[in-house]
Parts: C-alpha cells; sequence; structure tokens
C-alpha cells in the first residue's frame, strides 16, 4: 500500500539522541580529567549521577506522567553527567541521589519531561545543593593525579573562593596571588573545585567537537566568555589591587562549564542569534557581578538560572531576521 | 510622638478625601449606562459561549438582542441554538416579546464511508488534522468528498458531543449535541449538517456528500450516493432533490414515511431512531444501526418520564 | 568555493542523491491512451474547446485559457477524445480532464518538427507573448505560473534582470541539467527570446556548481553574448526558490508578499526556456517535457522526454518496471514533491520528476518532543521560526501566526528535513497557511 504525505519526504539523519550522546562525547576529555584529578570519588559522584538520574527519569515516567519512555534519548545522562561536573567529588552519597531527585523530578519533570523545562536541569539540581548543604557542597578536595593517591582526604578552597575570603579578611592581592595556582594549571585544571569544571582545556576541548558537530552554535559561549573578560577586565584595569584580571575570571570555577556546556542547553537557551548573544551577556556580566560583589564567590549557576528565566522574554523580544524586511524597516 | 501621628492621619486623610473627590467625579463622568435586562438575558443564557448564535459568547448575544429588541421590537436572527427554544423563551419573556419556536436541530453526519464500506486504498501519515489532509489529497479511502477521519469537528466540539468510532473511522454525533454548528464550520468537506432533530428525534437523511457519478463513487465506497433518482422518484412530498449525482432530503418537507429507505439499493438513506420494520429485516440489519438502536432504547425511557429536550439543556448546562 | 554566491538565511544540504545524472534524454513513445487535466496550471483551469468523440491533432488547441492567470491547453497526441470525465491527478482529487484513445502521431501542418537550430530571434515582444501564451507555456519548475503573464509586468513596473533558473536543488532530479547538456543552444536563444520580450537588457544563467559540466557548457555557449552570463552558485537547497535565487545572483530581496517583479527580476526556468524557443522559432506548444524517473530501487533512472497526459505508469515501465518494495511515489523531487496514490496518474505540465521511494523509507520518523534546539529556525531560508509557527498552528491561534508572517512560507520543508525531535513541521505550517489564508480571504471578502 502506498503511502501518502505532505513534503519533505525526506529526513536528515538528525536526531535529539544523536544530539545528546553528542554531548556526552563532548563530556568525556572532562570527565577523564576529574578522574585524572580527583580520583575514585569523582568516578563514584558520576556514576550515581548518571545512574540515578536515568533511574528517577524512567520511574516519574512511568508512574506519575505517562507516555512513552524517553530515557534511552540520552537527555537523563546528560543531566546527570553535569550534575555531577557540578559538584565536589567527595560529596557524599546520598546527597548525589537527592540531587538526581531535584534535577529530573522538578528540574525536568515537573514541567512535563524533555523540553518543557524553564530551568537548566542540573543547575536547578546544583543551586538546591548549594543552599541545603552548604558545607558540604564547598569544601573541595585538593587535585592529585591518580598515580599518586587514591583517596582524597585533604580539602582546600577553590581559587575563587581563597580570593573572596582573603579579600574579606583585609589581605591584599599582592599577598594572596602567590598562593593561587598557575595559568598552566588552571588550564589543565590543578586547582580545588566541583569535578568537571575544574579543567579549562578538557571543556574548550569538548566544545570545540560540539561545535565541529554542529550541536552548538559559537553565539553563546563566545559572548559567555568574551562579557566575562571585558567586564572584568575592565575592572582589572581600573583596581588591579582589588580585582583580579580577566584570564585568572576566565580559567577558574565553573566560567567555562557553564559557557560551554551548561548556558548551551538547547531546551533553556534562547532560539535566536540576536537573543542568544543577549543571553551569554547578560550570564557573563550576572556572574562577574556575584564574583565581584555578590556574597558567594562563584556566580555561573545564578547568572545561568537568572538568565534562564528571563528566555521566553528574549525569545519574544529578539525575531530572526525576515526574508524580504529590510526595506520595509527602514 | 503626638504631632507625628496627627500629621500622619491628617496627611492620609486628605489624601484620602481628595482620592474620593477625584474618583467621584471621574465615575459620574465616564458613567457609561448599560442596560439592566443586558445582565438578565445572560444569566438565562447557557453561557457555553460557543459562538453558534454568530456572535462571541453569550454576553455579546445578550447586548445585541437587548440592543435589537429595544429598536426593532423582535428577535428575529437571534436564536440561542444551545439552550434551544425554552431559553429563548425566557429571553423574550424578559425583553417582553414573543418569539416563534424553532424545530430542535441537531448536527448530522453525512458519510457512511466507515472502514469497512470503504477500505482503504493508501496509508496516510501526517499530523491528525482534516483540514490539512483535505489539502493534501482525497482520503483514504479514495472518496475525495468522505469524512478523512482525522476529527477537526472532535475537536471543535465545545459539548463533548462528536466522538470518533474508532472501529469505522467516523463520527458520531451523541445526544448532547445542541445544534451550535462548530463542527459544521471545521469541517473542510462539508459533511456535516444541522437538520431538524425530528419528531421523537426520527430522522431521514442521505448519509453521503458524494457528488461524483455513481460509478465512481460506488468504486470507492459501497454505500455511497450514486444519484440513480429511485428516491426522488419514490417521494411523494417533493423532498428529495438530486443535483450532480448526489440526493438531497430536504427536512422541512419530509413526513418520514421511509419509503426512500426502502428503494436506495446502496443503503445511502438512513432512518434514525425508527422502531424496526418487521417485514424488511435486510434494512433493520445494517451493521451501522446498531449503536443507533441502544441509543433509542435510551431515548424512550427518558421520554417516559419527561421531554427529552429538558435532560438534554440540563446536561449542556453542567 | 566559499567565494561563490548563494543565498544568505538558512539552507540546508540534502544528499543529493543524482542517480540518473548524465543518463541521456530519451524520447519514450506515446502510450495508448492519454489523460489531459484541464487545470495544468497555477489559477483558473482551462476551458474545453473540443467536444466528445471529436478528432484531434497532435498540437491542436482542446482548451483555452479560463482566465487571465490560466493558459492553453494543447493535445499531445492524435486521436479521438474519448472521454471528458474526472480524473485522479497528481493533487490527489479526481478533476476534469480530456481521456485521449491515441491513433497514430499526426501533427498540426504549421509545427516545425525539424531538430534544426534556428537562432534567428527577429520578433517583437508582442509576437513573442503571443506566442507563448498561444504555446500555452506555464512555469516548468513545478510552480506551473503562466509564463506569458510573467512576460507582462504589470504598469509601472520594470523589469531589469532575467534570471534563468537551472539550479535544479532538489536532489534526484536532473530534467534540467540533461536539458541543459543537451539543449544548451536552444536555452540560450529561448533566453534572448525572452529578455526581448522582457525589454530587459541582462540575462543570468543560475546553476548550482554541483554541475560543472552545464556550468562549462553554457559558459561555452554564451561566451559571444555580452548580455548573458552564467553564475555558478554554492550548493544550498533551496536555492531554485525565486527568492533566494535572485538574492543570491543580485543580492536583491522580494520584500515580503511582493512578487519578484517589485526588484525588476523575472525568473524563468531553464525547461522554460527551452519551451519558449519551440514555442516562437518553431510553433510548437507545450505537449511535451523531460521527466526524471528515479528512485534507489529503480532498475534505470532515467531522464526521459514524455508527451503531457502519459500515465505515470507508462514511465515507470521504461525505466525498468515498479520495483517490488515501494513504497511511495513521488511527483517532484523529495523535498517539495507531493505523493500520489496511485501510478494511473497523468504527467502534467509541472511534473519535473518521478521518484519512488522504497517502503522502509517511506514512513515518517517517530515524533519526539520539541528540544527546541533552534535548528529549524537556522535553515528556514525565510527567516521564520517554525517551531513557534507550528505551536500556533497546533494550538489553532492562527491570528497570532498570521502576525509571526506564516504566509511567507515556501513550504521547501528545510525545516522539517532538519527537526532532530522529527516533528512534522511543515505539515503544521501548511495547516497555519491554509487557516491564515482562509481567514485573509474572509477578511478581504467583507
Amino acid at each position: 500500500m502506498l503511502t501518502i504525505s505532505g513534503s519533505p519526504h525526506l529526513h536528515s539523519d538528525n536526531s535529539t539522541r544523536k544530539i545528546m550522546y553528542g554531548v556526552v562525547i563532548a563530556l568525556l576529555p572532562a570527565m577523564f580529567i576529574a578522574v585524572w584529578y580527583f580520583g575514585l570519588g569523582a568516578l563514584k559522584v558520576i556514576l550515581l549521577s548518571v545512574g540515578f538520574s536515568l533511574f528517577f527519569e524512567w520511574f516519574i515516567q512511568k508512574y506519575f506522567i505517562g507516555g512513552s519512555l524517553t530515557i534511552t534519548d540520552g537527555s537523563a545522562m546528560v543531566t546527570g553527567i553535569l550534575l555531577a561536573f557540578n559538584v565536589p567529588s567527595n560529596l557524599p552519597w546520598w546527597m548525589v541521589i537527592i540531587g538526581a531527585l531535584v534535577a529530573i523530578g522538578i528540574g525536568k519533570m515537573s514541567f512535563g519531561g524533555l523540553g518543557k523545562n524553564i530551568f537548566n536541569p542540573a543547575l536547578v539540581s546544583r543551586v538546591f545543593l548549594l543552599v541545603s548543604f552548604p558545607v558540604a557542597m564547598t569544601s573541595w578536595p585538593k587535585p592529585s593525579p591518580i598515580t599518586k593517591t587514591l583517596v582524597d582526604t585533604i580539602t582546600g578552597p577553590t581559587p575563587l573562593g581563597y580570593i573572596k575570603e582573603g579579600l574579606g579578611a583585609g589581605k591584599t592581592l599582592a599577598e594572596l596571588t602567590p598562593h593561587l595556582p598557575s595559568y598552566a594549571q588552571q588550564l589543565m585544571g590543578q586547582m580545588g573545585g566541583s569535578l568537571g569544571e575544574v579543567s579549562a582545556l578538557a571543556l574548550i576541548i569538548g566544545g570545540i567537537y560540539m561545535l565541529w558537530k554542529k550541536i552548538i552554535t559559537w553565539e553563546i559561549p563566545v559572548s559567555v566568555l568574551l562579557t566575562v573578560f571585558v567586564v572584568s577586565g575592565i575592572l582589572w584595569l581600573i583596581n588591579p589591587q582589588k580585582y583580579m584580571d580577566p584570564v585568572f575570571n576566565l580559567l577558574t570555577g565553573g566560567v567555562m562549564l557553564g559557557a560551554i556546556f551548561m548556558a548551551t542547553d538547547m531546551v533553556t537557551s534562547p532560539m535566536t542569534r540576536g537573543g542568544q548573544l543577549i543571553f551569554g551577556f547578560g550570564i557573563g556580566l550576572i556572574t562577574v557581578l556575584i564574583r565581584v560583589w555578590g556574597a558567594y564567590p562563584e556566580g555561573v549557576s545564578f547568572a545561568i538560572l537568572l538568565m534562564n528565566a528571563v528566555v521566553p522574554l528574549i525569545n519574544r523580544g529578539f525575531k530572526p531576521k525576515r526574508f524580504g524586511t529590510a526595506r520595509v524597516a527602514s | 510622638m503626638d504631632h507625628i501621628v496627627i500629621i500622619s492621619v491628617a496627611v492620609l486623610g486628605i489624601l484620602a478625601l481628595v482620592s474620593a473627590v477625584i474618583l467621584f467625579f471621574v465615575a459620574s463622568k465616564f458613567k457609561v449606562y448599560e442596560d439592566p435586562k443586558i445582565d438578565e438575558v445572560e444569566t438565562v443564557l447557557p453561557k457555553a459561549n460557543c459562538g453558534g448564535c454568530g456572535y462571541p459568547g453569550c454576553r455579546a448575544f445578550a447586548e445585541a438582542s437587548t440592543k435589537n429588541a429595544k429598536k426593532e421590537k423582535s428577535l428575529e436572527g437571534f436564536f440561542c441554538p444551545v439552550g434551544g427554544n425554552d431559553v429563548m423563551k425566557k429571553v423574550a419573556d424578559i425583553l417582553g416579546l414573543e418569539i416563534e419556536e424553532k424545530d430542535p436541530m441537531i448536527a448530522v453526519v453525512r458519510c457512511n464511508g466507515s472502514f469497512a464500506h470503504s477500505p482503504n486504498k493508501v496509508n496516510f501519515e501526517g499530523v491528525t488534522s482534516c483540514s490539512f489532509a483535505h489539502a493534501l489529497y482525497a482520503g483514504e479511502g479514495g472518496c475525495q468528498y468522505g469524512c478523512l477521519g482525522l476529527g477537526d469537528c472532535v475537536d471543535a466540539c465545545e459539548f463533548d458531543a462528536i466522538h470518533m468510532n474508532p472501529e469505522t473511522g467516523l463520527p458520531v454525533v451523541n445526544d448532547k449535541c445542541t445544534a451550535c454548528g462548530a463542527c459544521v464550520i471545521a469541517c473542510p468537506r462539508d459533511i456535516i449538517e444541522l437538520r431538524k432533530k425530528g419528531p421523537k428525534d426520527k430522522r431521514i437523511f442521505v448519509s453521503c456528500v458524494n457528488k461524483e457519478k455513481g460509478a465512481t463513487a460506488i468504486k470507492n465506497c459501497e454505500v455511497a450516493c450514486i444519484g440513480c433518482g429511485k428516491c426522488e422518484k419514490v417521494c411523494e412530498f417533493d423532498a428529495i432533490t438530486i443535483t450532480s449525482f448526489l440526493s438531497y432530503i430536504d427536512f422541512d418537507k419530509c413526513r418520514l414515511c421511509r419509503k426512500c429507505v426502502e428503494v436506495c439499493p446502496t443503503n445511502a438513506i438512513w432512518e434514525v431512531n425508527f422502531k424496526p420494520r418487521k417485514p424488511k429485516p435486510v434494512v433493520a440489519s445494517k451493521p451501522v444501526e446498531k449503536p443507533i438502536k441502544v441509543e433509542v432504547k435510551k431515548q424512550e425511557i427518558i421520554m417516559e418520564t419527561k421531554k427529552e429536550e429538558d435532560s438534554n439543556t440540563e446536561k449542556s448546562e453542567k | 568555493m566559499g567565494l561563490l554566491k548563494t543565498f544568505v538565511l538558512g539552507g540546508i544540504h540534502p544528499p543529493e542523491n543524482k542517480l540518473s545524472a548524465n543518463q541521456p534524454i530519451r524520447a519514450l513513445a506515446v502510450p495508448s491512451q492519454v489523460v489531459v487535466p484541464m487545470g495544468q496550471n497555477l489559477g483558473a483551469p482551462s476551458r474545453p474547446v473540443v467536444k466528445r468523440g471529436e478528432k484531434v491533432k497532435t498540437g491542436q488547441l482542446i482548451a483555452e485559457a479560463g482566465g487571465f492567470i490560466s493558459s492553453h491547453l494543447h493535445s499531445p497526441v492524435s486521436g479521438t477524445i474519448f472521454k471528458i470525465d474526472n480524473v485522479m491527478d497528481m493533487s490527489g482529487y479526481r478533476r476534469p480532464a480530456f481521456i485521449i484513445k491515441v491513433e497514430g502521431d499526426e501533427w498540426m501542418d504549421n509545427i516545425d518538427r525539424s531538430e534544426k537550430l534556428v537562432t534567428d530571434v527577429n520578433f517583437t515582444p508582442e509576437e513573442i507573448v503571443a506566442k507563448v501564451k498561444a504555446a500555452g507555456i506555464v512555469g516548468m519548475g513545478g510552480a506551473t505560473f503562466p509564463t506569458h503573464v510573467k512576460l507582462m509586468p504589470p504598469p509601472g513596473k520594470k523589469a531589469e534582470y532575467l534570471i534563468i533558473n537551472g539550479v535544479e536543488c532538489e536532489p534526484y532530479l536532473t530534467a534540467d541539467h540533461q536539458l541543459m547538456l543537451e539543449k544548451g543552444a536552444e536555452i540560450v536563444v529561448g533566453t534572448k527570446l525572452l529578455m526581448k520580450a522582457l525589454k530587459v537588457g541582462k540575462a543570468v544563467i543560475g546553476i548550482e556548481n554541483n554541475k560543472p559540466d552545464a556550468i562549462r557548457q553554457m559558459n561555452e555557449l554564451t561566451a559571444g553574448e555580452e548580455n548573458i552570463s552564467v553564475q555558478p552558485l554554492r550548493v544550498k537547497y533551496p536555492q531554485g526558490g525565486e527568492k533566494q535565487l535572485i538574492k543570491a545572483v543580485t543580492r536583491r530581496e522580494v520584500p515580503s508578499g511582493k512578487l519578484p517583479i517589485e526588484v525588476g527580476c523575472v525568473v524563468q526556468n531553464v525547461g522554460t526556456a527551452f519551451a519558449v524557443y519551440e514555442a516562437v522559432t518553431k510553433n510548437k506548444p507545450l505537449i511535451e517535457r523531460v521527466v526524471t524517473v528515479t528512485g534507489k530501487a529503480l532498475k534505470k533512472p532515467s531522464n526521459l522526454k514524455v508527451r503531457i497526459g502519459t500515465p505515470v505508469s507508462f514511465l515507470l515501465e521504461e525505466a525498468g518496471g515498479l520495483p517490488e518494495d515501494t513504497g511511495k511515489i513521488i511527483g517532484g523531487g523529495p523535498m517539495m514533491g507531493k505523493a500520489v496514490a496511485t501510478m494511473d496518474v497523468p504527467v502534467v505540465k509541472g511534473t519535473s520528476g518521478i521518484l519512488l521511494m522504497r517502503e522502509d523509507a517511506s514512513h515518517r520518523p517517530v515524533e519526539g518532543p520539541c528540544i527546541r534546539c533552534s535548528k529549524c529556525t537556522q535553515v528556514c531560508p525565510m527567516g521564520l521560526e517554525p517551531f513557534l509557527l507550528s505551536r500556533l498552528a497546533r494550538t489553532g491561534r492562527f491570528e497570532t501566526a498570521e502576525q509571526e508572517s506564516v504566509m511567507d512560507c515556501i513550504e521547501c520543508g528545510s525545516c522539517q528535513y532538519t527537526c532532530p525531535a522529527n516533528i512534522p513541521l511543515l505539515d503544521y505550517l501548511r495547516l497555519g497557511k491554509n487557516k491564515v489564508g482562509a481567514m485573509i480571504r474572509a477578511r478581504t471578502r467583507k
């Protein structure tokens, strides 16, 4: 029997699943670095987070929402990995499970599942954990390559936290900077922090892979990083004694992870190029504001969540350039 | 401290007084006179806001009808299909007018091209919208006049009165129908028609809208009207006309004698809610009649207790 | 390569699959019976001028234009009008058509059937337009807009550019490509005639550079012509769309809701140029055309020259017969073509190809939830937001859809092609266009 359907009769080999697993592949270098520096603790957190994210996705879909199961499309796996990347590697196992429940249950499924959530699920969960368990979420294990030790017991602050604390205690930057990791160490990821955010290099490699595979476009990461660089650069030029230099601001904390993997989350980012640039600008600006004047040393998660909230407005305000409207407008 | 209290009380008091004066003037200056009857009319309307009367909602209908009643002293052209005669009587009473009673109407699906009668010749893939499919092709059964079965009428209905029968692929109207006409507008092929409900819900109609030649029509659907003209000849009341190979029964002229049903060679003419005839089991055993027979029983029970129209309006108001 | 011109917004790169490339055009025999639908052009259907039982010759007028935007219709064969009846055509509906029983092949006397190239173009613009109208030529690219109407710009508008569309951006199709290779000289003459009719000083032949042989051929043929140039274009679908082609060649943008003449451009397909050549120099009406018959399972993908009205089954016979696992027959290309319900539909003036899809490739992939990836917005050549428009159509908010310029959609299918969630975006957009179009018509009637 012949089939009748509207054109087009071709479909590209693009699929949601392909995109999601593409993101997973892009996350592998950073995952490797995490395990390298934070040891089996990191691996445990990642496995727990992914496993329970998948479990909650299946459980909620099966018993609460109904409809066809989507755990195989990879979106829950991406959320799980990103959640793990956003927590310290020594987080207790039950906190990771709570995190997975919050990410999938509150962050994603309560809105109706994939594609309907307003906020990035992994970040919702991270912020939830941060305000619920502030101590556990801010005691960062010191990185040491897996070859040297298997157990991570020593904890210390992140470079950003160290600066914030030091400045709060009335010290000057000149006193504090010698204790910070070098740029090379920051690039490789040899510093304290959430397990996936430390290595800027690994994250950039993942970002380039996603750009090459056309999973993301350049607008959001570039605008976030550029804004952070420029705004912190201006502050640094005004008073290098009080504000850290822009390169430090780019390489430390969650900026790289946020710009490349969290802000670019398709579901929660704007649809048009102009909107994406504004979105990235907003994230960069809020991040620097929180870092410099906020109560927390790091503000990427809050910045992204805040900008997520205005995405519907951005979508409304920024329309793509319509064909054949140039003359009408002028 | 005392004077602070006094000052604040005084400031606020003066502010309140000034505002009150402003509000008073504004209120009296911009006062809109509204006929109290509009509200009265609105309260008796069913408040389904279905638009079946031709106005955007019950309030608009109340406004327009009140205005017209005042000006023209008549309610000509105003009819709430959902509320029917009862509601219109109440509206007329409020407005101090008399109205003519209208016969109750019901939506009738004039297609019988079920999967059995008009087997699928092609397989359709796409959005479930008749409007889209209508622009794309003739239909899975091959009849370009027949029901596409994708349920635009079901979506349009506000009263839960029309549903798809998954076995036949055709919509079925139930007695919740208020004849608002939404499905008639929604159907891209004009298959649904508002017809008189008929005495005791008895009605006869041609369940086909195929305007093609008989040979083409019957090729795609075994219960199509082939325009043979037998019904036209047998009708004693000039109720049946045939235009472009399609028979149509005028429900104002039809006296429900059922002769046309007997002569129709393709069973395209339907009788609804009649008692099955004993000498002609062929007609009575039409498979499509089955669900309707059940309906008849239900309605008969209702009719014994009270008028079935009352029960209908009650249901629709819920 | 990157320096080549193309249009700016959106666009996709579907696999080309030009299976029938370099297959010489074969003339197909005349079948024993042809079906000539009356509505073969955009606009009003033609009005019959012959009756049932009448004898007709090949090329004889059988129906005249039924309105301003309409075209004449000629008998593609000689024989007897067997019936005038409703017959299923490419639209999926049974519509009025001539059914002609073929007897011999006797042509009208005034038609020059020789293959000799005529380069003499000494005609006045009025003569050319009259001859094009008399020959019943319509846009051969698929839109079937009557050509003579396009050749008469509305008062106050002046054409500056004639763009000959040799893009053939649809995957699989090769009819235009092959026509340029074999009848390039004739196309150049046709182009000159069209330029004369439009009184334009410049013509550009746009060809995508996946057809280097055609570009070379046309470059050689237009070497002596100052006013005709060949513009190679970067491969991108839907470059063959009128508005996209104008943008690619001239950098001009046709304003929303307006015709190309607004920016001084007229676009004609290469097939149309060839038909114009035949009509003007040889008095031959549009009674045959080149059709690509193709498909992955087909034995002999071919480019066939067939008479209008030949049933599709006859073409498939020539191309090696209908493969067993055919799940879909498409009239046209895979991106914009129409799936047809039976093999009996006739070839019409706008049929550029017949494409067979295998059963496993004929079904839509399962639809998933929209992940708001904005790929549809990125690829839309008209700068629309298909995800938004489809949602508006789905929820019945057609007024908003109109504000979001749903009517600008050219139905190229790029959005649906690229959607990772397999949402039938174009289905919804078409639904929206239907409803908004009805709304606009209702408004203008008031």
